[in-house]
């Protein structure tokens, strides 16, 4: 099977080059439709229950500069990114910038997102793979009944009750909180993270093991008199691998970035929070921020994907 | 008026008893006091600032008042209690007001709190560079220029604010206002340390930075997590300061802040709406209900933009009659609210409730007269009446939207469609007057009834009924200057009764759970300012 050094690291260089040069005008329209949407949304970040007196609004207006047509605040915005790295200030959290909050709720979610990546990763390849190995056994019928059962189950439904038994009536975890991601914090929102991608992971990972055992190459494989354990692991894996991969890119980002409800939930003070409340407050700025670092993870790790595509399948150029 | 005297008392209560604390118990009531004086609370989301002249939000505010003292404080009760000032007098006609401030009172970093801090404060609060959400607080104060340094037309240093001498503080009002002594509890009116803002500009409110002058001291803040003041050493009161650390947590379900409150994690949290009756009944000295500065009520659309049956009184009257207070406080919401048939809270000081007539009468008697006022406007069951009622999206707005709809439907044959918007697309909507019926909640700014009946006046920005009554207005005027407004309050509310630009329908109630180890927690505050270093805690 052909490694990365045979189609060569320049190629690949270029190929980066090219995906980072499409990057760039995506981020752009991402950018600009996010910018117009938030904008087209009624009400605005200082509508409140008491409305501002008109003075008191004009002077808040003036000082975020939402005074200036929406072009003009548009294209202040992205020269503030492009020369500066600045994101603005946060109209929410007026003590703060959303440079500030993505670098105080990244990390976060980053640990947390990390771990519950490895846990659905090795806990739901490890139960696909053996339940295609074990087809129409117990381990089979037990592994599809817990990725089913896992998948039914919406993490906003588990968090509260793993709260309800680890922490009440257990006693054994603290219900809440961060406390600098000491591991007593760490484990039910992994748990409430992690559950339903590992449960698609294991389908996936099930349901390509199969089509790839029941291939030609296998058949060979098996004829040559191969043990079963490097048919398996040296020859079934990586091809059976390929959609989990593809399925993987953004399932990363989507934990990395964390989740509302794990947030919410458990108040570890994450940057999933804002995903949802900042748009709810029309805090302009966090949400364009937190848009932006979503869609360049996306656009990252696709192309990440992309490469570790070509990697493993040789069918593939890039 | 001098309450200096008041101030020495407590002082003198306070130095007889002090030293009964070190020996571990409340050097007033001689209780044994816990080892760990640790308050931990529940806040449902991240505050927006602890800068006090930026804070806008209600879990922003209760920090700012325990990291920062302003002339004044509230006691249990919400009276008046000295802070920075140690008592004030005023002129003949109430416009100038003259404070004499303490001269132990320290910041945190060992400057003295002065004059100067104060007015730096006022003056920034009202300039149009701070941009501060609540500088209109300046114009509630009524101090002199206050409209035209908030408009940018005048200096900041035009402010009617001096510093006489460093403990000596004068402001000049605008006019004649009996009550402003009870404005300067307000976070806004607290002092500002001016080389801490300039050294480190919106960065100076973060744990490493910040400089108060409180009872507390502001020592980790971790955003949406959590927040922790601990004693400040300098504070000119620390001896009698019994709690040394208060820890804020912001968790957004109430009903997992309650099971972590179950579980001994919290010592103060929100009882999640319908499960007071349970919990009163599980943990009755835990629950704790009391009365909020608060109205709950549906305005009704009277503007150019509402269709012609809103403009009839008598509709406006008849659905307002036909709404059965009781069967919502007592049926749907079941948390101590009280039904409401004035706009102004009864909790509210110096108001009593104008016996309005139809707070007086059964629902049966309502009813009936509903209907003769409907059948009147030309509306029954031949020609039954159509409207849209909106909420915010919220289930607990909804339960009540769908019990007045019945109400409705049954007393008086209306159909209503229910609408619910999402938060800010329904203050749109409502602000525009682009409605039929809203819902609506108010809270008082200070204790006094003319933070709700303001909402009546034709210019009130927040009057989304757009309701205009000349006597009205003129009845809220005069009051403003009067020792004893009570006479106008009590005519404005029979105006309400009579013309019904908003159906009142109940006063809240703040309910929530309280360990029973901490103590003072003052519900007899109706505006709900607690101050940490009042609470203590007691060895169970």
């Amino acid at each position: 099977m052909p490694q990365l050094h045979d189609w060569g690291w320049e190629k690949m260089l270029n190929f980066m080059i090219r995906r980072i040069a499409i990057a760039i005008p995506t981020l752009l329209i991402l950018v600009v439709a996010s910018f117009l949407l938030m904008h087209a949304a009624p009400g605005g970040p200082f509508t409140s229950e008491r409305p501002l007196p008109p003075q008191v609004l004009a002077n808040i207006e003036a000082k975020y500069g939402l005074n200036q047509s929406i072009p003009v605040q548009m294209w202040n915005y992205i020269v503030g990114i492009v020369t500066q790295f600045d994101f603005g200030p946060s109209f929410q959290y007026k003590d703060r910038t959303v440079n500030d909050i993505i670098a105080q709720g990244f990390p976060i979610t980053f640990t947390y997102g990390i771990l519950s990546f490895l846990v659905a990763v090795v806990a739901g390849g490890a139960l696909g793979i053996s339940a295609a190995i074990r087809q129409n056994t117990w381990l089979d019928y037990f592994a599809v009944g817990v990725s089913i059962g896992a998948q039914v189950l919406p993490n906003f439904v588990m968090a509260p009750i793993l709260i309800l038994i680890f922490t009440l009536w257990l006693g054994w975890l603290p219900g809440g909180g961060w406390n600098s991601g000491q591991w007593q914090h760490l484990i039910m929102p992994v748990i409430a993270l992690s559950t339903s991608y590992m449960a698609s992971i294991a389908r996936l990972t099930r349901s390509s093991m199969l089509e790839v055992l029941r291939s030609n190459f296998i058949r060979t494989a098996r004829a040559k008199g191969l043990p079963e354990r490097s048919i398996i692991l040296r020859h079934a894996l990586k091809p059976a691998l390929l959609p989990v991969i593809s399925y993987l890119g953004p399932a990363f980002v989507g934990m990395i970035t964390g989740s509302f409800i794990i947030d919410s939930v458990f108040g570890t003070g994450g940057l999933g929070y804002f995903f949802v409340n900042s748009a709810f407050n029309r805090d302009y700025a966090v949400m364009m921020g937190v848009t932006i670092l979503l869609g360049a993870l996306t656009v990252m790790f696709n192309m990440v994907v992309d490469i570790l595509y070509a990697w493993i399948d040789p069918k593939i150029r890039l | 008026m001098n309450i200096s005297v008041k101030a020495a008392l407590l002082a003198s209560a306070f130095a007889l008893a002090s030293p009964a604390l070190a020996a571990g118990t409340h050097p007033v009531t001689g209780e044994p006091l816990a080892d760990n004086q640790t308050f931990t609370y529940r806040v449902l989301d991240e505050h927006s600032s602890v800068d006090p002249q930026i804070v806008e939000d209600v879990s922003g505010s209760e920090i700012v008042r325990d990291l920062f003292e302003g002339l004044y404080n509230q006691d249990e009760k919400g009276n008046l209690v000295p802070g920075v000032a140690t008592s004030f007098e005023t002129n003949a006609d109430k416009t100038v007001y003259t404070f004499h401030l303490r001269d132990n009172a320290v910041w945190s970093d060992g400057h003295p709190v002065t004059a100067g801090d104060f007015v730096y404060a006022w003056q920034r609060l009202a300039n149009p560079e701070t941009a501060s959400p609540y500088s209109w607080f300046i114009e509630i104060m009524g101090i002199k220029n206050g409209g035209a340094v908030l408009a940018g037309d005048m200096a900041p240093s035009d402010l009617g604010v001096k510093a006489v001498d460093d403990h000596t503080l004068e402001v000049t009002l605008a006019q004649s206002l009996p009550y402003f002594a009870l404005t300067t509890t307000h976070a806004s009116t607290f002092p500002a340390p001016k080389w801490a803002i300039e050294e480190f500009g919106t960065d100076w409110t973060s744990p490493e930075n910040i400089v108060s002058n409180g009872a507390y001291v502001l020592t980790e803040h971790v955003p949406n997590e959590r927040s922790v003041r601990e004693r400040n050493a300098t504070y000119w009161d620390n001896e009698h300061t019994i709690l040394d650390k208060v820890v804020a947590l912001v968790i957004n379900d109430e009903n997992v802040a309650l099971t972590r409150y179950m579980a001994g994690e919290l010592d103060r949290t929100e009882i999640p709406s319908g499960q007071y009756p349970a919990l009163s009944a599980s943990n009755p000295d835990e629950a704790t209900v009391f009365p909020r500065l608060c109205s709950y009520y549906y305005t009704i659309n009277m503007s150019d933009s509402a269709p012609e049956f809103l403009k009839d009184a008598r509709v406006r009257k008849a659905l307002s009659y036909a709404v059965n207070r009781d069967i919502i406080v007592d049926n749907v919401l079941q948390g101590g609210q009280t039904a409401a048939y004035t706009f102004t809270p009864a909790a509210t000081a110096g108001f009593s409730v104008p016996a309005v007539d139809y707070a007086g009468m059964t629902q049966d008697e309502r009813n009936a007269a509903a209907v003769a006022l409907m059948a009147e406007a030309g509306y029954g069951a031949d020609n039954p009446l159509d409207l849209t009622l909106i909420y915010n999206t919220s289930e607990g707005h909804k339960k009540i939207a769908i019990a007045v709809s019945q109400m409705w439907k049954q007393a008086l044959g209306v159909n209503v469609t229910l609408e619910n918007q999402e938060w800010k697309t329904f203050l749109q909507t409502r602000g525009n007057q682009d409605y039929q019926i809203a819902r609506a909640g108010w809270c008082g700014d200070y204790n006094e009834a003319s933070t709700f009946l303001d909402l009546v006046q034709t210019n009130s920005g927040y009057n989304d009924a757009k309701y205009s009554n000349a006597e009205v207005d003129a009845l809220l005027a005069s009051a403003k200057t009067m020792d004893d407004p009570q006479a106008n309050y009590t005519q404005v509310e029979e105006m309400i009764a009579n013309d019904m630009p908003i159906i009142p329908i109940y006063h809240y109630a703040g309910n929530y759970m309280i360990q029973t180890d901490l103590q003072n927690w003052p519900v007899e505050n109706v505006e709900q300012n607690w101050y940490s270093k009042n609470l203590y805690k007691v060895a169970e």
